[in-house]
C-alpha cells in the first residue's frame, strides 16, 4: 500500500503538466466547493487542496532544482502563438513559499475562521481563499503578460470579498478603498500591457523582452514601463501608494489578514522584478530611468515613516500592517541595487518576511480568538494565561527585528552587505538606525504582554487551541529554521538573482 | 501637427479624455456609487484603447473584421479568399499554428500571384483585416470590469445598511463620533 503511494506521488511528480495542475485545482475546487455547500465538507476539501498545491509546488522546485527551468505549454500551442506557463528558480520559490502559507494558514484557520466569520459564510469563505491562492500562483507561474492582469484580478476580486468579511462595520469600507485603489493599479498596468502590445504585437513576456530590444519606440516604451509601475506599486503598498493597506488588514478576519499580509504584496513584488529584469533591462530601469534613485528614497521614507506610524499604534492588526509597509521598503532597497547580491537580498526577504509577519499575523488570531481583542491595553499581562503565544511572539519579533539566529537577520545582512558593496554607505547606516524602529513597536507589544498587570479580558481567556498553536510554531519554527540553515532560503534566492542577471533582457 | 494626424489620432484624444474623466470622478467624488461609476469610465477607456489599436483603417482598402467567409479548408481555390491570407499576415505574430500554416499558404499564393500577372495580386491585396485579439483581451478585461463594479455595488449596499449613508464624508464622520 505504501509503496503503491511512493511509486503514485513518484508518477506524479514527473508529470509535465505539474504547472497547470497547479492552477487548475483550486481554480476548478471553489466553484465546484459551494456547490458541495456542506461547511465542514468544504473546509475538509479545501484543506486537502491547499497541501496539494503545496505539494505541486515542492516538486516543481525539485525539478527546477535538479533540471532547471522548464515551459508548458497550454493546450500544445507553442510560445509566442499559445500562453505558456514558465517556471524558473525564481518563481519556483515564490511559488513554494505562497503555497506553503496557503496551505499552513488554511491549517490555522479553522477555530478562527469559527470565531469571526458568520457560519453562514463559511462555506463561500473558503472557495474564495482558495481563488486567492489561485490568483496569486497564477501571477508567479505564467509567462504571459496579460495573464498577469487576469491572475492579478482574481485574487484581487477575491481578496476584496475576503477583507469585507470582517466583523465591524468599517470592513466593507476598507474593502471598498482598497478595491478602488487597487483596480486603478490593475487598469495603469492593463494599460502598460496595451501598449507593450502595441510596440511588440505579441505577449508572451521572453518574446516581448526580445523584441523590445529591437524596438525603437523609445517613448512608448517608457510610458508603458511608468504605467506598469505605478500600477504595481499601488499593489506592493509601496509608500506613498500605501493608504489603503492599514485599513484593509486591520478589518479583515484574522486568517484573512494573516494570509494576504505574508503572500499577496510580495507576489506583487515579484511581478515587478519580472517586470524590471525579464521584459525589461535593468540598464532601462537604472539608467535611462533614474529608478533605483528613486526606489531607494521612497524606500527609505516609506521604512521610516510606517516605522514611526507604528510605534504610535495602540492596535496591534494595525501596528502590523504599518511594519509591512516598513519591510516593503527593504525588498526595494535590494531589487533596486541591481547587483546580484542585492537582488538576492530582496528576493530572499520576500521569503523571509513572508513566513514573519504570516506568523506574527497568526499570533494575533490567537489573541483575537481568545481575548477578543486586538488592541495593546487589552493584551497586558496576556503571558501569565496564554504564554505560548506569546512565546511566538517574541521569536516573531526578534525575526522582524532581524535579530542573529533568526530569518529576518539573514535577508537584513545580506542586503546591508550588499549596500555596502555597491558602496552606498548612507543608505546602509539608514538601514542599521531603521531596524531600531522595529525594536521599539515589538518591544512594545512585548512589554505589555510580559510585564504588565493582566487585564480584566486576559484574566478571563485561556490558552489558544493546539490546532492554531501547531500551525503558528511551525510558521515561527520556520523562522528561525531559516535564520540558521539557509540551503533552500538564501541559497535559492541567490540562484534565482543570478539566472534573473544573466537572462537580464532576453530569457533562455 | 497638422489636422490630419491630429483627427486621425480621434480615438487616442477620446480614451484620453474618457480616462481624464473617470480618474477625476473617482478622486473628487465623494459618493461613492459616483466614485465606482468613475472607475467604471476609467476602465472603459482602456477597452477603448485596445479595441483602437486592433482596428486598421486603409484609405483604399475594404477593411473589416477578421471573419472567414466560406470557411476555411476549401478556401485556397477561390481569388476571394485570398484577402483573408494576406489578412492574416498582418497579425502573423499572434496566429496559431494553424493560422501560421495559411500564412505560409498564402506567400506562397503570392509569389504565384506575381508570376501569374498583376491582376491577381491586386485582388489578393483588396480587403485586410482587424486583428482580432485585442478585442478577445477586452472581453476577458469586461468581464473583469463587470466583478468588480458587481462587488464593489453590493459592498456599497453593506454600507449604506451599516451606516445609512453612501457619502463618503459623512461615513467618516459617524466613525469619529464613535470613537
Amino acid at each position: 500500500m505504501i509503496e503503491q503511494l511512493i511509486q503514485f506521488l513518484d508518477v506524479v511528480s514527473k508529470s509535465p503538466h505539474l504547472p497547470v495542475l497547479l492552477i487548475a485545482i483550486p481554480l476548478v475546487a471553489a466553484p465546484l466547493l459551494i456547490l458541495i455547500g456542506n461547511r465542514k465538507l468544504v473546509q475538509i476539501l479545501s484543506l486537502i487542496v491547499a497541501w496539494v498545491v503545496f505539494g505541486i509546488s515542492v516538486a516543481m522546485l525539485g525539478r527546477v532544482l535538479a533540471t532547471g527551468a522548464f515551459e508548458y505549454q497550454l493546450g500544445g500551442w507553442p510560445s509566442p502563438y499559445g500562453i505558456v506557463y514558465r517556471v524558473d528558480h525564481f518563481n519556483a520559490f515564490v511559488m513554494l513559499f505562497v503555497s506553503a502559507l496557503g496551505a499552513l494558514v488554511l491549517t490555522y484557520s479553522p477555530p478562527s475562521v469559527a470565531a469571526e466569520i458568520p457560519r453562514s459564510k463559511h462555506y463561500l469563505f473558503y472557495p474564495s481563499y482558495l481563488l486567492c491562492m489561485t490568483g496569486l500562483l497564477g501571477m508567479c507561474v505564467t509567462g504571459d503578460l496579460f495573464n498577469v492582469f487576469v491572475f492579478l484580478e482574481i485574487s484581487s476580486l477575491s481578496s476584496y470579498a475576503l477583507i469585507s468579511l470582517g466583523k465591524t462595520r468599517r470592513a466593507p469600507l476598507a474593502s471598498l478603498q482598497y478595491l478602488i485603489l487597487g483596480t486603478i493599479g490593475a487598469t495603469f498596468f492593463l494599460l502598460g500591457i496595451g501598449l507593450l502590445y502595441q510596440i511588440t504585437g505579441t505577449l508572451n513576456m521572453a518574446d516581448i523582452a526580445e523584441k523590445l530590444a529591437a524596438s525603437d519606440a523609445k517613448r512608448a516604451e517608457l510610458v508603458a514601463f511608468a504605467f506598469m509601475t505605478v500600477g504595481l506599486f499601488i499593489k506592493m503598498a509601496v509608500f506613498p501608494l500605501h493608504t489603503w493597506l492599514p485599513n484593509a488588514y486591520t478589518y479583515a478576519p484574522s486568517v484573512v489578514t494573516t494570509f494576504i499580509a505574508a503572500t499577496s504584496t510580495k507576489v506583487s513584488v515579484y511581478a515587478f522584478v519580472r517586470m524590471v529584469y525579464t521584459i525589461y533591462t535593468p540598464k532601462f530601469a537604472f539608467e535611462t530611468l533614474p529608478l533605483d534613485r528613486a526606489m531607494v528614497v521612497l524606500a527609505l521614507i516609506g521604512i521610516f515613516v510606517a516605522s514611526i506610524a507604528a510605534i504610535y499604534q495602540t492596535n496591534v492588526k494595525r501596528l502590523l500592517a504599518y511594519s509591512s509597509v516598513a519591510q516593503i521598503g527593504y525588498m526595494l532597497l535590494g531589487i533596486g541595487l541591481a547587483t546580484e547580491a542585492g537582488v538576492a537580498a530582496g528576493v530572499v526577504h520576500m521569503f523571509n518576511h513572508a513566513f514573519i509577519k504570516g506568523g506574527l499575523f497568526m499570533v494575533v488570531g490567537c489573541f483575537a480568538l481568545r481575548i477578543g481583542s486586538v488592541r495593546l491595553e487589552d493584551w497586558r499581562g496576556a503571558a501569565s494565561v496564554m504564554p505560548m503565544t506569546c512565546f511566538a511572539w517574541a521569536v516573531g519579533g526578534l525575526g522582524l527585528i532581524g535579530v542573529p539566529m533568526t530569518a529576518g537577520f539573514v535577508s537584513k545582512w545580506m542586503l546591508l552587505t550588499a549596500t555596502m558593496d555597491a558602496g552606498n554607505l548612507t543608505v546602509a547606516m539608514l538601514m542599521l538606525i531603521s531596524s531600531l524602529l522595529a525594536v521599539v513597536y515589538v518591544w512594545k507589544v512585548v512589554e505589555a504582554i510580559y510585564f504588565s498587570e493582566p487585564s480584566e479580558k486576559v484574566k478571563a481567556a485561556k490558552e489558544a487551541p493546539l490546532t492554531m498553536l501547531i500551525p503558528t510554531y511551525v510558521v515561527i519554527g520556520a523562522t528561525v529554521v531559516f535564520g540558521c540553515w539557509t540551503v533552500y532560503s538564501a541559497e535559492i534566492a541567490q540562484l534565482a538573482a543570478k539566472a534573473l542577471l544573466n537572462a537580464s533582457g532576453v530569457v533562455q | 501637427m497638422t489636422p490630419e494626424t491630429f483627427f486621425g489620432l480621434f480615438n487616442y484624444w477620446i480614451v484620453i479624455c474618457l480616462m481624464m474623466t473617470g480618474f477625476y470622478i473617482v478622486i473628487s467624488s465623494g459618493n461613492l456609487i459616483k466614485t465606482v461609476i468613475g472607475l467604471n469610465i476609467f476602465q472603459t477607456s482602456v477597452f477603448l484603447l485596445y479595441i483602437t489599436m486592433g482596428k486598421l483603417t486603409d484609405p483604399v482598402k475594404r477593411v473589416t473584421a477578421p471573419i472567414l467567409e466560406g470557411g476555411h479548408g476549401d478556401s485556397h481555390g477561390d481569388h476571394s479568399a485570398h484577402g483573408e491570407h494576406v489578412a492574416q499576415v498582418s497579425f502573423e505574430e499572434h496566429a496559431s499554428e494553424q493560422l501560421h500554416d495559411a500564412v505560409k499558404h498564402a506567400h506562397a499564393d503570392l509569389s504565384e500571384a506575381g508570376h501569374g500577372g498583376a491582376e491577381h495580386a491586386h485582388e489578393v491585396a483588396e480587403v485586410l483585416y482587424s486583428n482580432p485579439l485585442p478585442s478577445v483581451l477586452m472581453l476577458t478585461a469586461i468581464v473583469v470590469g463587470i466583478a468588480t463594479t458587481a462587488l464593489a455595488l453590493a459592498l456599497i449596499v453593506r454600507i449604506r445598511e451599516d451606516y445609512g449613508t453612501i457619502e463618503e464624508d459623512e461615513i467618516l464622520e459617524l466613525d469619529k463620533e464613535l470613537q
